[in-house]
């Protein structure tokens, strides 16, 4: 039985602020190098360009949700809070990344498929992956009890990351059973590096949101606590 | 010893609740209701060209049920909530994964039964010619009903005790359900049609590997849910 009774320490910002300034500007830096040394797609010409913020989005999503599992599976372990609140956080900033994807991916599939929605096999996942997101997060809202958020929010957010395989592999035998898959597409050279330092300047950009929502929650959490406390009549 | 005192629990359990939805037939009842219209909803929206309806009948069907089950889930725990009789419940001897299974048994027995009804009138509604694989069919219905039944009276367990458990239910819920009525749905399908493709073995067998693994994940998570 785990509980969550002591008080949660409010982390400093530190030096945060100024990675996160660092993280945006080598954003930019790896944006304009992508941009600058791909060539036009034979097929789809400057429209690959989407690639460098659609592709890391999609990737940072996956690790914000492994993020969830781990440390849900560790506050279950050791009843820490602190632990609910960064898995709380990387849900978070995961269903934000989530839903960049899926809006840039439309974007893409308007003038690239001409139409906003296909229901393939990974726009269907990874839609249904956002939903089981945000059921999580409103469980967090509609729960005051921080032992029962805690505990609650974990196994929701266990189950949820259990559950992304399977959907993935319904949703394409739904697909491929009846209309054929498309084909993965090998990457020139060219483009790898720009899709590569993208990837790395969205990694730090993810760890930067989380921190700063980690502190906010921490934040939240302990102004709960002292006004409980002087409720209680404890101290003032 | 101690197995067969905590198959003892599970009884009981599964017949207080069964009991309490037997005295009182209301809920089962108003719950069967709703399913019906869902499917004479869905009768309005898809039909009235008979192919059409019968094409469309597999997911109408799993849908009525969804939508129906729904409501069944937060009753099984709400009952308990009235006058604190989770507490009690809780306080007596043996471990907690018992009551999640004596609720799962009622709950299959409700939602099974309820299903029955349901696919009766659906058949007759949706003009469903019966295939010759018919008890396949039925394997597929209560395999699907365990995935369903599974997940619903676990995240019931959650949403029936917070604010807003009526919205909060179906948005955790549904999402989760996608594996389930995906193979369900297109098991049905095929298995209406003859089965053609050979392709309604594989969605079987992703049934029963969804089915096994919540069923597992589930038992394990039940303590951290029920106890708070």
């Amino acid at each position: 039985m785990t509980a969550v009774e002591q008080s949660v320490e409010v982390p400093k910002a530190g030096r945060w602020p100024l990675f996160g300034i660092f993280a945006f500007a080598f954003l930019i830096c790896t944006q304009v190098f992508a941009f600058m040394t791909s060539p036009p797609d034979a097929n789809m010409g400057q429209l690959e360009k989407i690639m460098y913020v659609h592709v890391p989005a999609a990737w940072i999503m996956f690790v914000c949700f492994l993020i969830v599992l781990v440390y849900s599976l560790r506050f279950l372990w050791k009843g820490r809070e602190d632990d609910d609140l960064l898995a709380a956080s990387a849900a978070e900033v995961g269903a934000t990344f989530n839903g960049l994807t899926l809006v840039l991916g439309m974007i893409w599939g308007k003038p690239a498929w001409g139409v906003w929605w296909a229901w393939d096999a990974r726009l269907t996942s990874t839609l249904v992956l956002f939903l089981v997101f945000v059921g999580y997060l409103s469980l967090r809202a509609f729960v005051e009890d921080p032992q029962r958020r805690g505990q609650w929010s974990a196994a929701v957010g266990i189950l949820g990351a259990l559950n992304v395989p399977i959907v993935w592999m319904s949703v394409t035998w739904w697909r491929t059973l009846h209309q054929m898959a498309s084909t993965a597409q090998t990457m020139a050279k060219v483009y790898q590096l720009g899709l590569w330092t993208n990837v790395a300047a969205f990694l730090l950009i993810m760890v930067y949101f989380i921190r700063r929502r980690y502190e906010a929650a921490c934040f939240t959490r302990a102004a709960e606590q002292a006004a409980q406390a002087v409720a209680l009549g404890g101290q003032d | 010893m101690a197995f067969r005192d905590d198959v003892r629990r599970v009884r009981a359990i599964a017949w207080k609740d069964l009991t309490t939805e037997r005295r009182s037939k209301a809920g089962f009842n108003s719950v069967v209701a709703l399913g019906v219209t869902i499917l004479v909803l869905f009768g309005f929206a898809l039909g009235p060209d008979a192919q059409a309806l019968r094409d469309a009948a597999a997911g109408a069907l799993w849908l009525s049920a969804l939508f129906a089950g729904v409501l069944a889930f937060n009753r099984s725990y709400q009952v308990e909530l009235e006058s604190g009789a989770l507490d009690q419940l809780l306080q007596y001897p043996g471990p907690r994964w018992v009551i999640y299974v004596g609720k799962l048994v009622a709950n299959s027995l409700f939602v099974g039964l309820m299903m029955v009804i349901v696919v009766a009138v659906g058949i007759a509604l949706f003009q469903v010619r019966i295939p010759a694989a018919w008890p396949e069919l039925i394997g597929v219905t209560a395999l699907g009903a365990v995935g369903l039944v599974v997940l619903g009276t676990f995240y019931a367990a959650m949403a029936s005790r917070s604010r807003a458990r009526e919205v909060l239910l179906p948005l955790l819920l549904f999402p989760m359900l996608v594996p389930v009525l995906l193979a369900a749905m297109s098991a049905s399908k095929a298995l209406l049609v003859g089965d053609m493709m050979h392709e309604a073995g594989a969605w079987i067998q992703m049934l029963v590997a969804y089915d096994v693994i919540f069923l597992v994940a589930t038992l394990l998570a039940f303590e951290y849910v029920i106890e708070v």
